[in-house]
């Protein structure tokens, strides 16, 4: 490869001699002899411990054959390392999109309307935990977290209230709810139905991800089959019913906060996706009906050549296996669109407001990375629920990347770097060396039962966590640079225990004013559709008209479909 | 007192509630395995039921609840209650997640041993339950 070059062309070359020949005399004659190393104890690593060249140039490019042609190709342009869209920021800019929501609907709801005002263009809902492990506000499990970590919605009803006054046809919504995704998007479309929205005018974004559940995030109700059969029944139904809707978010975020390296992240994520698609082809759905709706989630830490290496080899991955293994062959099958979050992970209890620039750094990375849509954490966000004013400069922060600094005007501004074009590579293969250990155990829900992805994430998060302890790596205010009698001077939200009695009362008044003959009926026709193995989508969109609860519906699927108890590595 | 020292420090660690995020609990059942002590990781979605009854099946010098959902205040009342109720008295209960400082007076108050927040090195909790269970060890 390189000798067909050698002196061929001459470009750079100094004195004929190859990029390779003239690094290794520039390291003889100036980087060994005349460098300096700080002695600190700090690695040379990225927060992934991963380590890397203290260099690259041209020789890198000359070494692999790196062709542009092959490798970056224009945006939206296959392999799409450059990017999905041919206009990327210049057509749009990304959304910004803040996750919130606590307490009771009703003050979730006055959030998103002072969000929508303040210039946010979508919404982001956060359930509180009850409403993420399908139990109603009033399950003696529930006790103490209706409403702490997010907005409780029990029942349509809620659901109501949570988009009372918001056009659900005019924004986009996205939804993190994962085990009983199926059942709030039944509540979304009947609520939405209610006010003379048809479904198929939404748009929005269920997360919809179990898989990233059982690996990281935990909030898993029923086994990995039924799980993953659920999920494809979702994808079947926006496929036919929803033609706006992101059906999945495949999720890379919760595995990177469970402590997973990025190329863990990378690999997994994609991995996980990989799965729900062979379902769904299964089932006989073509690849090219469903995959244009299918998006994906990622997070972005402190390590910024890593994030950027990361975002752009995950594109050229998708595309390559969405293509040349599944045979899609629409080129809107083909794209890896993504929503970014900052990483919670890095941000740090000590000087609150440092956690401002963290959050512009990684938030940096997303966009330079090529992200469609953006979440910046709050400064507080490591003390409890973000106040209002940290709300707003977070999403200031974004404001200001995308209309001050210029970083939007020009399409994968790093494109052509040596060190992020190496770093794009690793990121790929090493992520594909993962992704063919998963194909080879027998894909991810057989890794999943025998522990594979919770004992990589395990020994990773114990080493980064070593590593901060012996000062290797450095967290301005945690470990080095620290501030003597701190006191921290931020409003804390916090939630009263009159959420869950407020929330406890109307699912009473619920109880007693519905249809009971309709509630049983509908029930009954949501049995059979479970026992049956049928898509449990009608079913459940007629129980939420019903006035069913969300706890009723689970417990019924639980009933068919059986619960999971993880075994827990360390 | 040597003798005392040498019989392993036996420590349950407990999810408590619906919270499934256990990076922390894990980190830490993995540093004080590598301490010596004899770890009793219960797992997600644990009951203050389920956890006083671990304790006392294990013999367990203290209990450590790692929670980061905000319903700390909930949670650790409730197996004090328990604790007290099934007269675990010379047992630590301690923990750490997403605690506010001033949840942390109330409960230190209410009978919690130290409660560690985000930014802790793994050695306080470890230097923090050698000498707890140093001074607090009766001959078992």
């Amino acid at each position: 490869m390189s000798g067909d070059k050698k002196g061929s062309n001459g470009n750079g070359h100094r004195g004929g001699k190859s990029f390779v020949e003239d690094r290794k005399r520039w390291e003889e004659d100036l980087y060994k002899p005349k460098g300096r190393f700080r002695q600190d104890g700090v690695t040379f690593t990225t927060v992934s411990s991963a380590e890397v060249p203290h260099i690259v140039g041209p020789e890198y490019f000359e070494e692999t054959g790196w062709d542009p042609r092959e490798k970056l190709a224009w945006p939206a342009e296959y392999p799409f390392t450059r990017g999905v869209h041919p206009t990327m920021y210049r057509g749009k800019m990304w959304t910004m999109r803040q996750f919130a929501g606590f307490g009771t609907p009703e003050e979730t709801n006055q959030r998103y309307k002072f969000l929508l005002e303040k210039g946010q263009t979508g919404l982001s809902v956060a359930f509180d935990l009850p409403t993420l492990m399908g139990r109603d506000a009033d399950d003696p499990l529930s006790e103490g977290e209706v409403g702490k970590c997010g907005v409780a919605i029990s029942s349509r009803e809620d659901m109501d209230i949570l988009f009372d006054g918001i056009d659900m046809d005019k924004i986009t919504t996205s939804m993190t709810i994962n085990g009983p995704a199926a059942i709030i998007w039944a509540f979304f479309i009947a609520t939405a139905e209610r006010k003379g929205i048809s479904r198929d005018k939404l748009a929005g974004t269920l997360q919809n991800d179990i898989l990233k559940e059982f690996i990281a995030q935990k909030e898993f109700i029923f086994p990995p089959e039924p799980s993953v059969k659920l999920v494809v029944d979702t994808i079947e139904y926006a496929t036919r019913e929803m033609p706006m809707w992101n059906s999945v978010s495949i999720s890379g975020y919760h595995i990177r906060e469970a402590g997973s390296t990025a190329a863990q992240e990378l690999a997994f994520t994609l991995a996980d996706g990989f799965c729900y698609i062979e379902e769904t082809m299964k089932r006989g759905l073509p690849v090219d009906t469903f995959a244009p709706r299918l998006s994906h989630f990622f997070n972005s830490h402190i390590d910024f050549f890593e994030e950027i290496g990361k975002f752009r080899a995950a594109r050229r991955i998708y595309a390559d296996r969405m293509k040349n293994r599944y045979g899609a062959e629409k080129e809107r099958s083909w794209l890896l669109r993504f929503h970014t979050q900052t990483a919670g992970c890095s941000l740090t209890a000590q000087q609150p407001e440092n956690n401002i620039v963290r959050t512009a750094v990684e938030a940096l990375a997303g966009v330079l990375g090529g992200t469609q849509s953006l979440h910046t954490n709050s400064m507080d966000e490591t003390l409890a629920l973000p106040s209002e004013k940290a709300v707003k400069i977070a999403l200031r922060t974004q404001q200001i990347l995308g209309y001050e600094t210029g970083v939007a005007n020009t399409m994968d501004p790093l494109g052509g770097s040596y060190f992020v074009e190496w770093m794009t590579d690793k990121m790929e293969s090493e992520a594909q060396e993962y992704i063919k250990r998963i194909d080879d155990m027998g894909g991810v829900v057989a890794g999943i039962e025998n522990g594979f992805f919770q004992k990589e994430i395990a020994r990773a998060a114990y080493r980064h966590q070593q590593e901060l302890d012996r000062g290797e790596r450095v967290v301005v205010g945690m470990n080095r640079f620290k501030d003597s009698g701190e006191k921290i001077d931020i409003p804390i939200l916090k939630i009263g225990e009159e959420v869950g009695d407020r929330q406890r009362q109307r699912l009473k008044e619920l109880r007693e004013r519905r249809d009971n003959v309709k509630v049983e009926e509908t029930m009954k026709n949501l049995r059979t559709a479970c026992e049956d193995g049928a898509n449990v989508m009608p079913s459940l969109i007629e129980c939420a008209h019903a006035d069913v609860t969300l706890g009723e519906m689970v417990s019924l699927m639980e009933d068919v479909y059986g619960t999971y108890v993880e075994t827990a590595y360390f | 007192m040597s003798q005392q020292e040498e019989k392993k420090i036996r420590i349950v660690l407990a999810k408590p509630g619906l919270d499934g995020h256990d990076r922390g609990a894990k980190v830490l059942a993995a540093a004080f395995r590598d301490a010596g002590f004899e770890v009793i990781y219960t797992g997600l979605r644990q009951t203050p039921d389920m956890i006083v009854e671990a304790a006392l099946q294990e013999d367990a010098d203290v209990i450590a609840l790692s929670i980061l959902s905000g319903a700390h205040m909930t949670q650790f009342r409730r197996v004090l209650e328990k604790m007290k109720e099934s007269g675990l008295d010379d047992v630590l209960l301690t923990g750490g997640g997403i605690i506010p400082d001033e949840d942390i007076e109330t409960l230190m108050e209410m009978g919690t041993g130290r409660l560690f927040g985000p930014g802790s090195t793994t050695q306080e909790p470890i230097d923090y339950i050698r000498d707890w269970v140093r001074e607090n060890r009766h001959d078992g």
